[in-house]
């Protein structure tokens, strides 16, 4: 499956829940399946997805998806400890797993090598799912979190142009529905 | 009486109305970590590491929380892409207390280039800071250093230096 195809399948099993998407490619392809006021896109501080969805888990009761890839999971492993100790129950972690740096030529990171299921697992994460032809998203909504969420996709970025939104604006339009 | 050094920074947070804190511990912040950790008012979410605590807090900004940063300023040598890419670029307002070592009275060598560099890491991120000298001057500068942080969308640094212990 192409990462673009897992968003769009991932998304498409939403409803009100808050989306906050890694940066890069990943931001840009689900922008282009669908811009919703309720995602938050990330264009700077790679690796820190899992963490502003974090704090966002702890300060709200709406749910929580976060859309990481592997690079920027291994780039803030720590999150996944705090993560398990906080324990928020509205939080969902998905990493979509090319095994390489994506947005910068799909040099090769160390998911190839490492199973990042297995390392959310021996942290201490209950809940965890790994999805590869299919992904039902739908299981994983009805899941007591924290949960993990690992999907693996292939290579390669969707052809998709960068998101046109000053980042300001992504944050206000964002807080607003946070709010509402 | 003199007031306790531990004190003051703790009721300015909460005069602030500061009710999320994330925190990497240093040895000048160990009281005040646990009058924070006591309080019930305030979320405190100790980090593995600074830059996660900085994504955290934006996430809880965003939840409708007024966000703190507790740490020593080696924690900012962590933290200056986040700072910069996400603090600076989103306009996302937090207080970042900063026990400030390597400055008069340190002992421990390896503090000291950090002790340095750190006015200038904050100078150059463009992020405003403050360097209350006693408990009374804390009180004051801590509130006022949210309200700036909150009234200008941006990241605002109180140092404490060793003396102020």
């Amino acid at each position: 499956m192409k990462r673009i195809d897992a968003i769009s399948r991932i998304t498409g099993q939403l409803k009100d829940e808050l989306v906050i998407c890694n940066i890069g490619f990943p931001s840009r392809e689900l922008y282009h399946v669908k811009d919703s006021k309720t995602h938050f896109y990330m264009m700077g501080s790679m690796g820190m997805a899992s963490s502003i969805g974090l704090g966002l888990s702890m300060s709200t009761d709406k749910k929580v998806v976060v859309l990481d890839g592997d690079g920027s999971v291994l780039m803030n492993l720590g999150s996944l400890v705090t993560t398990y100790n906080q324990n928020p129950e509205n939080l969902i972690l998905v990493v979509l797993d090319n095994g390489c740096y994506g947005s910068t030529g799909c040099q090769k990171t160390y998911a190839s090598t490492v199973n990042l299921k297995k390392v959310a697992e021996s942290i201490g994460f209950r809940k965890t799912f790994f999805f590869k032809d299919e992904i039902n998203f739908n299981e994983v909504l009805k899941s007591k979190g924290p949960v993990f969420v690992h999907v693996k996709v292939e290579k390669g970025n969707a052809k998709v142009p960068i998101i046109d939104m000053d980042p300001c604006a992504v944050k206000t339009r964002f807080m607003k529905e946070v709010k509402s | 009486m003199k007031l306790d050094s531990s004190q003051a920074v703790y009721d300015a947070l909460k005069k602030a109305g500061i009710d999320f804190i994330v925190s990497v511990p240093c040895v000048n912040l160990g009281k005040v970590l646990k009058m924070i950790e006591c309080d019930p008012e305030i979320t405190h979410v100790p980090v593995t590491r600074e830059e996660e605590g900085f994504g955290i807090c934006a996430g809880a900004f965003m939840g409708g929380r007024k966000p703190a940063i507790l740490m020593q300023n080696s924690g900012l040598g962590n933290s200056v892409n986040v700072l910069a890419s996400l603090f600076k670029l989103y306009r996302f307002p937090i207080l970042m207390v900063i026990s400030q070592r390597g400055t008069l009275g340190e002992g421990i060598s390896a503090q000291i280039p950090m002790g340095k560099a750190t006015s200038k890491i904050l100078d150059a991120l463009d992020v405003p800071y403050f360097n209350p000298q006693t408990p009374d001057e804390a009180l004051e500068v801590i509130e006022k250093s949210w309200k700036l942080a909150e009234t200008g969308s941006m990241p605002v640094g109180v140092l404490l230096n060793i003396t102020f212990w």
